[in-house]
């Protein structure tokens, strides 16, 4: 027989102990000591005003029994055996078994509480099922078994690079000395996303349970949760997360009676998108300017305060409980090739319902449009969607039908990225778009390499000169250029992705580059120095709408008169365009 | 106003810095708290923060330069943040502050004059569902067009109600 665990619970353990103290003589009493160990718990998952009694591993639960009763009950322990009239199966029937869910297309793992529970209710994480694989990794399961079952579900990082999570606990496992940290990197900078502000806001604890378990598994005694201070909110949910863990016994000094100490506190970041880089990170967290140094060493070497530390991203840890729970050939049995399980994405841009889902790796980018988002918003045409934000790319409508994985969007130009999927029609300009997340690149660097903050400059510059009518087609060879030195040398991954989106949409629309550099138009109309705006007179019938929303006033005519509208005083922003009913209005 | 002198320090800060002296990682939280507190970082307070956590003067600059949030100057009472995040940049998020400037007369970064309201880019402030966004002292409005603007800025106070009429 295996060892047995005994956790008692009693309401109030401060006056009684009988429970305990009972079960801790009988042991004694029978020199059961190296077979059957017994725990005082202030946790056990169930609300009663009576003892209980949980026996791991075969998590076995007494509840409603009298003091008289504990002998049989010690008993049946002792041998194996179960006492049917106090066997509580409440817990195992309420947790929830994440399935594929046929008729959305999605498979919710990381969302998996997500609007089903109070955030701020610690009691309904644990009815749900939480805190229930915590238990079992650090009473069953050795570290060394945790850091396998992790690496053989073939989880892989979800903030961006996709590294395999198993492996770089064990990396970080393996280092000498005693002080090791783990980090949540909270700090969400892709512009357009909100993956992990859901996740924090909506179910916190799915992520303390997995710190915890990290923590367990790779010898750390404190954590760090690195925010964004502009998640209020998050920020709020979290921090009475984190007091109610507290009180529970599930952070602290020997959680749930092991000898396992651990704590977890936040540490808010300030609005630099860099720090989202992790050694970036762990300078802010340290108190410095956010500025990426150089790998190795890797953080699993000289990580924060020069200890050994390993970061993961909000949705991979809240992956890790379930992993934990299910084991490693459940997770690995969804998705496809080396993505295993599943992705949360926010769906934003054209689409009819934007929104957050998740879906198992290997669904199509048209299957998440289409069938998950409700296709484009007022059933215009699509013309691409960007992924992995400001160092991603943008896929064409060729490439609806590839499969949403790490290896196939890095094979058509693209990332996986931390999960912004942005939806863009026939109304957005590539080059319009192209221009604007550079600005937020340039923005961004830190500007401590030059590649980056002088190539960065120099792509926005060229570019902002081919949206304003002066492009040359030199300029396309130049942005290669450019983009190349840049992935080549640059410090850190901001600077080598800055040039993606650009390439991209060289590749894959390079028809508009030189639309707007050689006929200088920009058929969508976003590049106001490339379009006219101008009243057809067969066509107009003088109702002045378009003088009255006309925010510059350049539009004249008299009332049942053909309108004019003065080219010198326009500033384009097309309201006439959109609010002429008769189509009286011409761009060119 | 940079030189200000602080006469006393704000207890609640006091007791901020008290607690959290001896923790790992608090140069940051403590500027925050600052912030929160006095709604930006005035040279006299940064002074203040220097000595009593015995870091240099020159590592709190470089720090409230470094990033984006920490304010030098005071903003305005209503602090306007238009998200241009892709989502909102997509959704017309360019409009919104073009339509700021033309009521308020200010461009981003700026106060206006009776210090009333102030107007700042942010990246993305998480409710791209709702794109275009923006944040007035607190309270997030979303899904917002130009047309929009003058109410919303009528809630902190008629002057703009008047400026409405100029504009619509
Ligand atoms: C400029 C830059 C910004 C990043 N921003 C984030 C971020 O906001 N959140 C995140 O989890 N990872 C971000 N990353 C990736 C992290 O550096 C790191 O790879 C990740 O946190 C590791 O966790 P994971 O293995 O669980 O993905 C960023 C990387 C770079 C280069
Ligand atoms: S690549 Fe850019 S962000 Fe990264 S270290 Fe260099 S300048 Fe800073
Ligand atoms: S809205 Fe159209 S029809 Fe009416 S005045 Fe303007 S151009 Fe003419
Ligand atoms: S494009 Fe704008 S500024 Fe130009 S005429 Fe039309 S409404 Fe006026
Ligand atoms: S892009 Fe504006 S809220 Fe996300």
């Amino acid at each position: 027989m295996d060892n047995q665990y005994i956790f008692v619970w009693e309401p109030d353990p401060s006056k009684s102990k009988a429970v305990y103290n009972y079960l801790v003589k009988k042991v004694n009493d029978r020199n059961l000591g190296d077979k059957v160990e017994v725990f005082k718990s202030t946790y056990i998952g169930l609300t009663s005003s009576r003892p209980i009694i949980r026996i791991l591993p075969n998590d076995t639960i007494y509840k409603d029994f009298e003091q008289e009763d504990l002998g049989e009950i010690f008993e049946a322990i002792s041998s194996g055996r179960k006492v049917n009239r106090f066997l509580c199966e409440f817990e195992s029937k309420i947790a929830p078994v994440p399935e594929k869910d046929s008729h959305s297309k999605q498979f919710k793992i990381v969302l998996r509480n997500v609007g089903y529970l109070d955030p701020e209710n610690i009691d309904e994480y644990i009815r749900r099922g939480g805190y229930k694989a915590m238990e079992k990794a650090i009473f069953q399961m050795k570290p060394e078994e945790i850091i396998k079952e992790v690496k053989e579900s073939g989880l892989r990082g979800r903030g961006g690079a996709g590294f395999s999570t198993g492996l770089k606990w064990e990396l970080t496992r393996e280092e000498p000395g005693e002080e090791k940290y783990v980090i949540c990197n909270a700090d969400e900078g892709d512009p357009g996303a909100y993956m992990d502000r859901s996740v924090l806001e909506g179910d916190p604890h799915s992520v303390i349970e997995g710190m915890i378990i990290g923590g367990f598994a790779v010898g750390c005694k404190e954590g760090f949760i690195y925010i964004r201070a502009e998640y209020p909110l998050a920020i709020e949910r979290l921090e009475k997360a984190l007091a109610s863990a507290r009180e529970y016994g599930l952070l602290g000094k020997n959680i749930l009676g092991s000898d396992f100490n651990f704590d977890i506190e936040l540490r808010w970041g300030a609005g630099a998108f860099v720090c989202g880089e992790e050694t970036a990170l762990m300078a802010s967290i340290e108190g410095r300017r956010g500025n990426p140094t150089p790998r190795p060493p890797f953080p699993s070497q000289s990580g924060l305060w020069k200890k050994p530390t390993f970061i993961n991203n909000v949705e991979t840890w809240a992956n890790i409980a379930p992993i934990i729970e299910k084991g490693s050939s459940w997770f690995s049995s969804i998705g496809v090739g080396k993505s295993k399980g599943t992705k949360v994405f926010a769906v934003t841009g054209k689409v009819k319902n934007p929104g957050l889902i998740e879906v198992p790796m290997g669904t199509t980018l048209r299957e998440i449009i289409y069938d998950i988002s409700g296709g484009i918003l007022g059933d215009k045409k699509f013309k691409a969607v960007q992924t992995g934000g400001p160092g991603g790319g943008v896929i064409p409508e060729k490439f609806l039908d590839m499969s949403v994985d790490y290896e196939t969007l890095q094979s058509i130009g693209s990332m996986m990225g931390s999960g912004g999927l942005i939806v863009m029609d026939e109304d957005d300009c590539m080059v319009d778009v192209n221009k604007f997340y550079l600005q937020f690149s340039v923005d961004e660097s830190c500007g401590k390499c030059s590649p980056c903050r002088i190539g960065g400059k120099q792509l926005l510059d060229t570019i902002s000169k081919i949206t304003a009518g002066n492009g040359d087609m030199k300029d396309v060879q130049k942005i290669r250029n450019i983009s190349m030195a840049m992935q080549k040398a640059s410090l850190c991954a901001l600077g080598q992705t800055t040039p993606n989106p650009v390439l991209s949409a060289l590749q894959y629309f390079e028809n508009e580059y030189i639309e707007h550099i050689t006929h200088k138009k920009c058929l969508t109309g976003k590049c106001r120095d490339l379009v006219q705006y101008s009243i057809i007179p067969e066509k107009c019938i003088g109702c002045g709408v378009c003088a009255m929303k006309c925010p510059v006033k350049c539009i004249s005519g008299e009332k049942k008169k053909p309108h004019l509208i003065d080219g010198n005083k326009c500033v384009k922003c097309g309201e006439c365009f959109a609010s002429c009913k008769f189509s009286a209005i011409k761009r060119s | 106003m940079e030189t200000q002198q602080i006469a006393q320090l704000d207890k609640r800060l006091l007791d901020f810095i008290n607690e959290w002296k001896g923790k790992k990682g608090k140069e940051i939280m403590i500027l925050h708290k600052v912030q929160e507190i006095y709604g930006f970082l005035l040279r006299a307070l940064a002074m203040e923060v220097s000595r009593l956590i015995d870091l240099p003067l020159a590592k709190i600059y470089g720090i409230i330069t470094f990033y984006h949030i920490f304010k030098l100057k005071k903003p305005g009472k209503y602090q306007i943040s238009v998200c241009m995040g892709t989502a909102c940049y997509l959704k017309g998020g360019n409009d919104i502050i073009s339509e700021l400037e033309n009521i308020l007369g200010i461009g981003v970064n700026c106060v206006t004059e009776d210090g009333k309201f102030s107007v700042e880019v942010v990246r993305c402030v998480g409710c791209c569902g709702l794109a275009p966004v923006m944040i007035i002292h607190g309270k997030t409005y979303g899904n917002l067009k130009k047309g929009d603007l003058p109410k919303i800025l009528g809630e902190y106070g008629e002057s703009v109600l008047l400026d409405k009429e100029n504009h619509v």
